[in-house]
Parts: C-alpha cells; structure tokens; sequence
C-alpha cells in the first residue's frame, strides 16, 4: 500500500503532464473548429514544457544562480542549486512554440478569408466545389 | 583556418545571407537573386571541403561550438554519412536556387526577397539538422526548417491554406513528440549529445529501461510523422502538391530525405544495431509498414490525374524503400538506403523539374499538360525520362542500383515481403510512367491547345501557340540537364560511392 | 472517427503511465538528470565566465548555437506571418471589415498607459541587462519591452503606434537583433577561435577571456532581446490588422 502511495505521488508531475499531452494530442486531432485545434496544439507544446521543466527540480536546492558566501567567495557546491539544463532548453521550446503559434494563426487567417469559415467540415465543402 | 571553420560556415553562410536578403530587400529581384544563389553555392563548397577532408583523414570532424567540449557544448559532426547528405542538400538546394530564376518571381510578384529569405532558411535548418550532433540542437533546426517550410508552403494558391494548416498541425505532433523522446531520454541519462548519449545507453544497466524504449519509439515516431511514413503519409501529397513551382522542387526532394536521415542517425549513433533489433523487436512490422508504403505510395500514384499529386506519391513510395532498407538489419540494406537517400533525392529533384517546366510552359497541372512535350519540350522530355527510368530501375541510372542493393538486403534478411513490394512497386512505376510517356509521345498537341485556349490555363502562356517548340528557359533548362546527368554519373559510379562514403558509415554490428 | 481517436489515445496514455515505473521520482536529487551534466555546469560555469547565472551561461555560452536558433525561429516566424498575410491582392483588401478606429477618447486608459509604459520599457532593459545575476535575460526583457508597444497599441490604436514605430524599422530591427547574435559569433570566429567562441572578443575589448565570455553573453542577450522585441511588435501588427497595418483592434 505505502509503495503504491509512493509511486502515486513520487512521480506525480509525469501524471499531470501526460494527462495534459493527451488532452492536448485529443483536441488536435479530433476537434472540427481549426481554432480549437489550435488551442490542443499550445495545451500539448505546454504539457512537454511542464515535463521537461520538472526533471530540473531536486530537493533542498534553490535556482541556479551562484550564491556569495560572506567572504564573497562563490559558493560552487553543485547540489545545493536546482539543474539549469532542462530551464535552458525549455527557453527554446517556449520560443519555437510562440513562433509555431504566431504562423498557425497567420494561416488561419487565410483559411478564414479565403473559405470564409474555420469549420473543417466547411472548409473541405468549400474545397469540394 | 577556412577548412577548420568549414563545418560551421556550411550552416552560418545561408544564415547570414538569409538575414541579409531581409535587410537588402530594396535592391531589387536580381541582387536577391544573386544572393540566393551565392549563399547555396557558398554551403557546397564547404560541404564538399568538408567531405573531401573527412575522406582524406578517414575520420569524421568534430566540429565544438564555442569551443566547449562535447557533452557540455555542442558538437557538430562531420562523418562519412553526414558529409555526403550534406553535399547532397547543398547541391540540390543550389540547382533549386538557379531554377527559380523564373518561377519564383511568377509565383511572387512582391516579397521576392522574403521568399528567398525562407528559402535559406529553409536550407540552413536542412543542413543544420543533418550536420548536428546534438539531439536537442536537432529539433530547433528541425522546427526551423518546418517553421521555413510552412512559411513556403502557404506562399501557394487559394487551397495551399488548409493544406498548410494540416500539415502545421501534423508537423508540430511530429515534432512534439520527437522533443518528448528527448525529454525520456534525458532522464534517464542526463545528456543530450549523441555520442553520450550511445555511450550511457549501452550500459547494461539501461538496456531493460522502460522509459529509454519509449524514449526511442517517441523520437522515431516523430521523425515517422515528418517523413510521411506510412500511414501517417497523408499531409504530404495534400501540402506538397498545391505549392509552388520552386517551392515544390526544394522542399519535396530534400525535407523527406534528412529526415530518412534523421532516422538513421537515432537508430544508429544514439542506439545501437544491437539495441534495436534485439532489445526492441520491432523490425518485423517496420518492414510490412515499410512495404505498405512501397506498394500503397506507387498504386496511389499511378491513380492520380494531377503530376503533382502523383509525384508526391512516389516519394510517399520511396520513403517506404529507404525506411524497409535500414530495418532489414544487415548491411546491404543499409547501403541500399543510404544510397537511396542521395538516388531519390536526385531522381525526386529531376522529376519535380521537368514537371515544374511543363507546368510553366502549359499552365496545366493535369495529365493532359504532357501531351506532345516531345515535339515541344524535346529537353525537358529526355529529362523526364532519365528521371522516370531512375524511379523504375533501369540501369545504368543510380534507382537501379539502390534498388539492387535493397532488394540485395532484404534476401539476406529473408524479408521475401519486401522485396516482392519493391518488384511489385517497380512495375507499376512503369506502368505509369509508360502511360504518362505515352501521352508525352502520342497524345495530341491540339487538344492542348483548345483546353489552354478555353481559358484552364493561367497568366499569359494561354494564348501562345502550343504545339510550336517552346522550351523552357535556359535557367531551368541547365539544372535539370546536371540533375539528370547526375543520376547517370552517380549510378555509373556507384561502386567507389559505396566504396568511399557509405562503406565507411556501415554501423558497427552489421 | 473520434471515438476511435480517443480510444487509441486513451491506450498510449496507459502505455505511457505504465512506463513511468523507472523513471526516477520528482525532485530526486540522486537522478541521472541531476548527477551526469548538470554539476559540471554549476561548478564550473561561474569560474569560466564570472557569471553567477547558470541558466544564462548554459544559455548564452555552453549552448549559445541552441539559441542563436532560436532568435533564427522567431525571425523566421516573423518573416512567414509577413509573407503569408501580405499575400492578398490589393482589390479584395477592401472587402475587408476591421472594427473602427476611435480617436480621442479613454482618458483614463491613455493615462494609465503613459504612466505604465515608461516603466515597464526601463524595467525591460533592467531584465536585459541584468540577466547575469538574476532571473532574466533577452527573451524576457525583450518580450516585455515588446508587450509595451502592445500595450501601447491597445491603448490607442495601431496606426497610432505604425506611425511611431514604423514596419521597416521593426524588420530591420528583426534582422538586425539575429545579424548581432550571428555577428559576435562570427567575429570570434575572425580571431581564429570556433564560432561563438566568446573568449575570441578577449583581444577586442582587452579583458581577460573569462571576462570575455561575460560581455559576450551580454552582447548576444541585447541581440536576442531586440529580435524579440521587435518580432512581438511585427506579429501583434500583422494578426491584429490581418496584414493590413490599417486599423487593427
């Protein structure tokens, strides 16, 4: 009983961010409304930001900015600060995320001005004729 | 000094010239021009010098950004296998550049040098992705060429929308789901560079790892997406037929091709023969997928009426070949899809253009715009037939040989369903470029004339006299000439490639 | 069809829970993400570049090619919002319906944005600037410096803002901030170290290479931050007139 607990809550932020992918990955591929999918798209870009930033927690550390001690020498004791890599590479993802939302609603735009409607179905009605 | 900085001035020289062709817009469509192609021929030439060092030394270039050591910095690497699709993506992308000389400026009457911007762009993350040895720094590039790509595709007309659209959609999953991987990945080791990366997931102690095989099949099933495997093939016919002329002959032959590459460098450099083909037994269904691909891509194609839709289809088709050549497990499967990575990236490119002609001069892109091209496109014709005879597999074009040496692999491996795929999917290539070149011979320049007079046509070639001989322009012209001479010298020099280049890259276990 | 979706999405999930068994639990200081790499940059990253924020020097130097990419992604999403939304032709421009502009009135949402505006701009270059010793550094600062002329645009209107900060300054601007990034690290490079080598600039500014790296970061970070910026302000211009730069929101 008290291993399964462990697992449940040792473990707990793969939870919230796979049930978050799948939500994400659900409105992506099954909503009609383009702009929906849209919206899946960003909750599933976040659902791995909030995996990949949670493999940068460890216990007992604070952020990872060298801290002085009083004789203003830096205290470099590496477990004492939280991993900076996973912080580093979401920065990345987050941008490229934006940048992927920024085009997606540019060609939505267009979607919007040349079929006249963001429904899928619509849009493939107006292709059809 | 110029060679030491080679590896890094291919992927910085398109970089600077896209930045500069934002800034230099003004200057007018020939200096924009004129960039374009110095960038792509600048990324050649340090390809090739790249390439031509790493053969010389016979070992592969590490080249430290910032001059950090690999598993803190990034590396990039230059080995037999990357140099040569480096050399591959640079040049194709420089007979692309000179081809576009006309068509890109009919496809983009304004932002000519936004266009070209992105075409850059496009290249830069190209030839990034395949020289990175970094998997993180691989999914920037990644997204970049994607974002590039997008960016390309919408430039297309009234239905290029959705299709971008879906393709976006599509493509951000592939991707997502290739960074997911990494995220496995990195919890499981703690590092991002690949050659780290093998060397911690050949301990033992990983090799049952749960999370390292979902890790692996995160990374492949992205990189499945963005390479149109079956069956996730679907968005690319849609987004690759309805885009531009030029953009059409960049993106179709090369955006595939490295991410077939891609591919082979998570099975091969991050895992091991080893580790995929015992630890994951999965080859077997990756082969019927692969075969599915094949026989599904090529019949697909031979029911299209439009040209484009039925090349996109051929590459669907020949992603099948390379993706069954690297999971059969031996190491004539693996020279036959590597050298199907440089063969298909010729024969699409060929194609793309001599279609990407007639479509020009016709204004058609249906069945009907080949009528008669031998009597008015004669170069372009022959053209077409090189490349036809390469998808085929007729010798001495460089199809039949990656096709030998496929087929060669999948007997040693007994998958006699492959190789039945590839006879079977060759066949009906030739049925269909039979059919297609009947047209071209006999079909009837006439009735050309009255459908481009009855006003299909587009712009201004409706009116002009089409059974006269009107051949494309000479910018067009010259590289589908190299294109198609290409596929001949590399097929009649396939056996110092093989030799040379992919024998080297062979992975250890094979 | 989405029955089908959700049910095969609903079994990866399982699979993929299932498979969390060996990962390492949350916050585990003895997992492998936090004992192979990570020491190594928290031990000798302030030394090599006396620079106290790690995140800033993994970002900025250890794995600056990553992010002069990434100041290439949003230069290139800026360039493709321009490219694909400028597409119309002109005659169906004015088929068009934008709300209309209002000039004149919302004192007290003008006021308010005078007095915000100013501040928000300088604390921006504080988050710039400052990055070495705290949370911040280009994309943060240059975001909010971006979401000032945001802000600013909601306030008045578009036009208001075009005219003060007009489309051809913000592009070159986007350029401009990827040529800097681009441009510090090919001048390392014309001192004989690798691209993006900082301790190349060492000769330059005539400072010891660790200090190098420091104002190299800084350097590639006032790149970034302007390529933000400015890219925030190209995309707001765009989405919000859909490319028409006429009245917008």
């Amino acid at each position: 009983m008290d291993e399964i607990f462990h697992f449940i809550i040792g473990k707990y932020n793969y939870w919230a961010s796979l049930v978050l992918l799948f939500i994400g990955l659900y409105g992506m591929i099954a909503k009609n409304n383009l702009m929906k999918k849209i919206i899946g798209m960003v909750i599933f870009q976040t659902a791995i930001l909030l995996f990949f930033v949670s493999i940068g927690a460890k216990r007992g550390a604070t952020v990872p900015i060298i801290e002085f001690g009083p004789d203003k020498q830096p205290l470099l004791e590496a477990s004492a600060y939280a991993n900076p890599l996973p912080h580093v590479l979401i920065l990345t993802a987050i941008v490229v995320g934006v940048a992927t939302l920024g085009v997606a609603l540019a060609v939505l735009q267009k979607i919007q001005r040349v079929h006249g409607t963001i429904e899928e179905d619509e849009v493939l009605e107006d292709q059809r004729q | 000094m110029m060679i030491d900085q080679a590896p890094a001035l291919i992927i910085i020289f398109p970089l600077f010239i896209s930045l500069v062709l934002t800034l230099a817009g003004s200057l007018g469509p020939r200096v924009a021009y004129g960039l374009l192609l110095c960038g792509m021929a600048g990324s050649l030439l340090f390809s090739l010098l790249a390439l031509g060092q790493v053969v010389a030394d016979n070992q592969a270039i590490h080249y430290r950004m910032g001059d950090w050591p690999p598993p803190m910095g990034i590396e990039l690497v230059i080995d037999h296998l990357s140099g040569i699709v480096l050399v591959l993506v640079s040049a194709c992308a420089l007979l692309t550049a000179v081809y576009s000389l006309r068509t890109a400026a009919e496809d983009n009457p304004d932002r000519l040098h936004h266009y070209y911007a992105l075409f850059a762009l496009l290249v830069t993350g190209l030839l990034g992705m395949t020289a990175s040895g970094d998997v993180f720094n691989l999914y920037v590039l990644l997204e970049i060429s994607a974002l590039s790509s997008y960016g390309l595709l919408a430039r297309g007309r009234g239905p290029a929308y959705y299709a971008t659209f879906k393709y976006l959609i599509v493509g951000t999953i592939g991707a997502c789901f290739y960074l997911l991987g990494i995220g496995y990945l990195y919890i499981m080791t703690g590092s991002l560079n690949m050659l780290d990366l093998a060397e911690i997931i050949s301990r033992p102690e990983l090799q049952e790892s749960v999370s390292i095989k979902i890790g692996f099949s995160l990374m492949i099933l992205g990189v499945w997406i963005k390479m149109a495997l079956f069956p996730l093939h679907a968005w690319l016919p849609n987004a690759y037929s309805k885009a531009g002329i030029t953009t059409a002959c960049l993106i179709a032959p090369l955006m595939t091709k490295v991410s077939v590459y891609i591919m082979l460098r998570i099975m091969f450099t991050v895992f091991s023969v080893d580790y995929i083909f015992d630890s994951i037994a999965w080859s077997q269904v990756v082969i019927y997928l692969a075969s599915a691909a094949a026989l599904i891509g090529m019949i697909s194609a031979l029911a299209q009426r439009d040209l484009r839709m039925m090349l996109c289809y051929i590459v669907v088709a020949e992603i099948g070949y390379m993706t069954g050549g690297a999971w059969v497990a031996n190491a004539a499967g693996y020279t036959g899809a590597v050298y199907h990575i440089l063969a298909d990236g010729l024969m699409t490119l060929c194609l793309f253009m001599a279609v990407g002609a007639v479509i020009y001069r016709t204004g058609l892109t249906s069945m009907a715009a080949m009528q008669g091209i031998f009597q008015r496109m004669p170069i372009t014709a022959v053209v077409l037939v090189i490349g036809a005879a390469s998808i085929i597999g007729i010798p001495p074009t460089c199809g039949f040989f990656s096709k030998f040496y496929l087929i060669q692999g999948a007997a040693q491996a007994g998958a006699w369903v492959f190789v039945a795929a590839l006879l079977i999917a060759s066949l009906v290539a030739a049925v269909m470029f039979f059919k297609l070149l009947e047209i071209a011979f006999f079909g009837d320049p006439q009735a050309l004339e009255q459908e481009a007079a009855s006003g299909h046509g587009h712009g201004e070639h409706g009116g002009q006299p089409v059974v006269a001989r009107h051949e494309a322009p000479l910018s067009m012209l010259i590289p589908m000439v190299i294109t198609a001479a290409g596929l001949i010298v590399l097929g009649l020099y396939t056996k110092e490639v093989v030799e040379f280049f992919i024998g080297w890259s062979i992975p250890a276990g094979f | 069809m989405k029955r089908l979706t959700l049910v095969i999405l609903a079994i990866c999930a399982v699979i993929m829970l299932a498979a969390a068994v060996d990962l390492p639990d949350w916050a585990d200081p003895a997992s492998p993400a936090s004992t192979h790499l990570s020491p190594d940059f928290l031990e000798q990253g302030y030394g090599e570049t006396a620079t106290p924020n790690i995140v800033t020097v993994v970002l900025a130097d250890y794995r600056s090619y990553d992010t002069m990419f990434e100041a290439v992604v949003v230069f290139a999403a800026a360039l493709i919002v321009l490219v694909v939304l400028r597409h119309t032709p002109r005659k169906r421009r004015k088929m068009l319906q934008h709300r209309p502009v209002r000039e004149g009135r919302d004192t007290v949402l003008r006021g308010a944005a005078q007095l915000i505006i100013p501040v928000m701009q300088i604390f921006a270059l504080y988050v710039v600037g400052h990055g070495h010793y705290s949370p911040g550094g280009g994309f943060q600062g240059g975001v909010i410096f971006g979401a000032s002329f945001i802000l600013l645009a909601l306030c008045y209107n578009l036009k208001f803002t075009i005219e003060r900060f007009r489309e051809q300054a913000v592009l070159v601007c986007v350029a401009g901030g990827v040529l800097l990034y681009a441009g510090v690290g090919a001048v390392c490079l014309a001192m004989g170290w690798n691209f993006l080598g900082y301790a190349g600039l060492a000769g330059i500014l005539g400072v010891g290479e660790v200090m190098a790296r420091s104002h190299g970061i800084l350097a590639v970070e006032v790149g970034v931050g302007i390529t933000v910026f400015s890219v925030m302000m190209s995309l707001y211009y765009d989405l919000a007139s859909g490319g028409d730069l006429d009245e917008g929101l």
